[in-house]
């Protein structure tokens, strides 16, 4: 794997008021890896992501998303990201096509390119004679995963996701990390917030997040010998006990 | 009975620990009567006039006088031709001109009849009905008050109007309307919400399968708003009585009662709401486009029911608030008890008893 | 049975145009810890609100406690507790008040059945005046399980009750019902989380309203008929992609780091399997002999 960061946090500090919600993050994500950004609810991921995504400004520290800065820049860092959401992410009312097209003119696609590529994508996952159905008439898998690939239709540099797989079965679940693997493997790099310990073992490496601060960050191999825990589960057990 | 007297106390913590269904309770209703009281009584206040007297005599110079002192008019020009009318509403202060006709008083002795010709300023329609219909009441009353005897043809102005609301002060028809409203608004919008909210919070699911009888849930809902409605009541009727003087001329007693026909009735339409609407936005939906906005135009509040098209007189029959705004006005401002409005009771007793029956049936005691 | 608790005979429920139950039966002993274990829209809630008599079958017939769903629904709600899928509590009602309203509903006091909620109840004890809207997702579990138990139910269901809580509290959760199960209470409880169905003496897996195995955890791992092997290298996505591409493959499905393999012959030959990914440019390949879990058990019987 070639080891270039993409995202680079120094000395991260969120503050609200008297409340930290960021205490000094410091971490890394290389190019190409999926990355866990793991912590329980209310242990500060939310304000740490949505200044990852230039939504909100840092108090302090240097950071760095697809090489723009994030007090600056957060318009170019937002055309160069994408993201998903478990609870929005697509409009239930609009077709297939119609939700890829909304998207893709955002970011200021073509209607030619955009044309192309939904063909192609949809013939990829066999999933070409829905192009024209309402999302709210497919199956919850199937919205999940046209929902991670319309977030990276226009090819950003990141995609973030969060919490994506929710309540799927195991096998449409795998179904959704081919897909992560997949755009991982094109060099997109993954990032993806949950407190489902499960999930975390199918990322490259996780970070713990704990009362605002980073209490952990390994592959989740290493994490599992360092406290001698047989899954992830058991670890954040051990981490937040 | 131990449980439902929890499930009410329960209730109450909902209403007093929300600080917007609060508002709703008692900040709307005397916000709402403040507000409808003082803009109507400072509506007609010092609206300038002109007058035209072809005659001036003694007659004219008495009803100018009566009209101006008033308080509701103020004379700020004379004019002396029909060329004057339009330059002087163009200036745009001027809003009404009242012209005589010539030998007014003698006409009006000898002939019985003599015309007075009101110009106003249309621009704005309701205003513009109210300052002509102040005019006319302020003539018909000094010809009234001339000569008790004698009926004139110029008598143009409703008899309720003149009788019943002398000194023409205009928000007591409001505030039945308002009583209406408010009424509505807090005994079915506020009690089919709060079964709502209960479905979207997954905790009706935990009611349902609990001992609870369908009758205790309901009763329960409807207690603490029933009490609360009372209590709106009472805080607007005695705004109307202290602040702007507005009679009680019946049984307060009686008109209680029929205030608490009236909540009941709403009640029940707020809980037949709720046994269709799934989420807190539909009731709040359903019970402003099918409750209050009726209230508002088709009850006879704002618009009057006699200058409706006859499509829409048929559809505020159906309309309860009609009928609670009709004894309400009764009672008050003619001092009549049940025998002259025993149609209209039985009509709400009626209408009442059909949504209780209707929404008890509807009630599911399984979640389809 | 003779002391069966709930019994579920040939039950099926449509909406509309969509299947959530068909043909489903099954019996729950006395005392016994049972698991629904299945995807969201498998049917696990709508069978949750038959048995609670929420809902009505379109056919076949349920009983709990020896009433039936339907004819006896008032006799059955004062015997069983249930929790639905979002904690059902009055979010302005302090823990305290909670717990006291939900008392009187089903006529007792808290006080009475104190002894039953103790263990549970004790935890979240020192937050009594806090409103149930500020506690954390693990304490409004808890208050929303002792809510349930307050009228010491015979049968409690419990819909999802630890869908979107962190690890920590999954954990106290579970030890929590397993001493609910010392106080002989039947309990039925559904979950999407397939790791969770170890911690049930029995389980039922469910897929699209239909019940694909139930039986014990132990005895539904056993029955797994293939080997299955834990296989790692160096770059997952490509391994994945190779051994689908493998002659030999049975089943590829990614488990965390690893990847679950299984072969089509019966004693698959592991040197060949080494030497196809050495061909195909994987470094430092790992292939294992692992147990399998419920959660390759429910993939293999989904197929």
């Amino acid at each position: 794997m070639t080891q270039t960061p993409i995202i680079s946090v120094k000395n991260l500090n969120k503050k609200f008021g008297d409340f930290t919600a960021n205490d000094n993050l410091n971490f890394e994500v290389y190019k190409g890896e999926i990355f866990g950004f793991l912590g329980a609810n209310g242990a500060g991921k939310t304000t740490a992501l949505r200044i990852l995504c230039g939504l909100s400004k840092p108090t302090s520290g240097e950071i760095n998303i697809a090489g723009f800065d994030a007090y600056k820049q957060t318009e170019l860092i937002k055309r160069h990201i994408g993201y998903m959401s478990q609870k929005f992410s697509l409009y239930e009312d609009l077709t297939v096509f119609e939700n890829i097209r909304l998207y893709a003119r955002i970011y200021g696609m073509k209607s030619k390119e955009i044309k192309e590529k939904t063909t192609k994508i949809l013939d990829e996952l066999n999933f070409a004679h829905a192009r024209n159905k309402k999302i709210k008439d497919i199956p919850l898998g199937w919205k999940q995963k046209l929902a991670f690939l319309t977030a990276i239709f226009h090819n950003p540099k990141i995609v973030f996701l969060d919490e994506p797989t929710g309540g799927v079965d195991p096998i449409t679940r795998r179904q959704f990390w081919d897909l992560i693997y997949k755009a991982a493997d094109e060099g997109i790099t993954v990032f993806v917030t949950t407190h489902y310990m499960d999930e975390a073992e199918y990322c490259d490496r996780v970070s713990i997040m704990d009362l605002g601060k980073i209490v952990a960050l390994d592959t989740p191999e290493n994490l599992m010998k360092t406290y001698t825990a047989k899954n992830m589960d058991e670890v954040f057990i051990k981490i937040a006990r | 009975m131990n449980s439902f007297l929890s499930f009410v106390k329960k209730e109450f913590y909902h209403i007093f620990r929300d600080k917007r269904t609060m508002l709703i309770l008692f900040g709307i209703p005397i916000a709402q009567v403040l507000l409808f009281g003082f803009v109507i009584t400072s509506e007609l206040k010092n609206v300038q006039i002109a007058v035209w007297d072809k005659s001036n005599d003694i007659t004219t110079n008495q009803i100018i006088n009566k009209i101006t002192s008033s308080g509701f008019f103020e004379l700020r020009k004379i004019i002396y031709n029909e060329k004057d009318i339009e330059p002087t509403f163009k200036k745009g202060k001027i809003r009404e001109i009242i012209i005589f006709e010539e030998k007014f008083a003698e006409k009006l002795s000898k002939e019985k009849t003599a015309k007075i010709q009101i110009i106003a300023d249309a621009s704005d329609a309701n205003s513009a009905n109210m300052m002509v219909n102040y005019t006319k009441g302020i003539i018909a009353d000094y010809l009234v008050k001339r000569n008790a005897n004698i009926q004139y043809p110029m008598q143009i102005i409703t008899k309720e109007r003149m009788l019943y609301n002398e000194s023409l002060k205009n928000v007591y028809m409001f505030v039945p309307g308002i009583m209406a409203m408010i009424l509505m608004l807090v005994s079915a919008m506020m009690t089919s919400i709060s079964v709502a909210r209960e479905k979207e919070l997954g905790t009706m699911e935990v009611l349902l399968v609990s001992p609870l009888k369908p009758i205790q849930i309901l009763l329960g809902k409807v207690t603490p708003y029933l009490a609360l409605s009372i209590v709106n009541a009472i805080i607007i009727i005695s705004l109307g009585y202290f602040v702007f003087e507005m009679p009680i001329l019946g049984s307060l007693t009686f008109l209680m009662t029929e205030t608490i026909l009236f909540i009941l009735l709403a009640l029940s339409l707020g809980i037949l709401i709720s046994t269709v609407a799934p989420n807190q936005q539909v009731a709040m939906f359903v019970s402003m486009f099918a409750l209050m906005i009726p209230t508002i135009l088709l009850s006879g509040f704002i618009f009057p029911i006699k200058n409706m098209p006859l499509v829409l007189q048929w559809l505020s029959a159906l309309m309860p608030p009609k009928y609670f705004i009709i004894i309400l006005k009764d009672i008050m401002l003619k001092g009549t008890g049940l025998a002259f409005v025993w149609k209209e009771t039985l009509i709400l007793t009626g209408m009442t008893i059909f949504f209780i029956v209707l929404s008890s049936k509807k009630f599911k005691i399984r979640l389809e | 049975m003779e002391n069966c608790s709930v019994s579920v005979k040939n039950i099926s429920k449509t909406y509309k145009t969509n299947i959530a139950l068909s043909d489903i039966s099954f019996e729950v002993k006395k005392g016994e810890l049972f698991g629904l274990i299945g995807p969201d829209g498998s049917g696990k809630t709508s069978l949750i609100r038959i048995l609670t008599t929420l809902l009505m079958p379109d056919s076949g017939t349920a009983s709990v406690e020896n009433l039936d769903v339907i004819s006896d629904f008032k006799e059955i709600r004062k015997k069983i507790g249930y929790m639905p899928g979002r904690f059902s509590l009055y979010q302005d009602l302090s823990v305290e008040e909670n717990l006291n309203f939900f008392a009187s509903v089903f006529g007792t006091t808290v006080e009475k059945n104190y002894s039953l909620i103790k263990d549970i109840y004790y935890q979240i004890e020192p937050f009594k005046k806090r409103k149930a809207g500020q506690l954390s997702g693990g304490m409004k579990q808890k208050l929303a399980l002792s809510c349930a138990l307050i009228h010491k139910p015979d049968v409690l269901f419990l819909d999802e009750p630890t869908t979107g809580v962190d690890a920590v509290s999954r954990k106290e959760f579970w030890e929590m019902l397993k001493q609910l199960k010392n106080k002989e209470i039947t309990i039925i409880v559904s979950t999407p989380y397939m790791d969770e169905a170890d911690l049930c003496d029995r389980v039922a897996l469910i897929q699209k309203g239909e019940i694909l195995k139930i039986n014990t955890p132990k005895i539904i791992t056993s029955e797994f008929n293939k080997k299955l092997f834990s296989i790692k290298s160096e770059n997952k996505y490509r391994l994945i992609n190779d051994l689908r591409e493998y002659k030999y493959n049975n089943s590829v499905n990614a488990f965390g780091q690893h990847i679950h393999y299984t072969d089509i012959n019966p004693k698959p030959d592991t040197d060949e399997l080494y030497k196809y990914l050495r061909e195909k440019g994987h470094h430092s390949v790992e292939i294992k002999k692992t147990e399998p879990t419920i959660e390759d058990c429910f993939i293999d019987l989904m197929k």
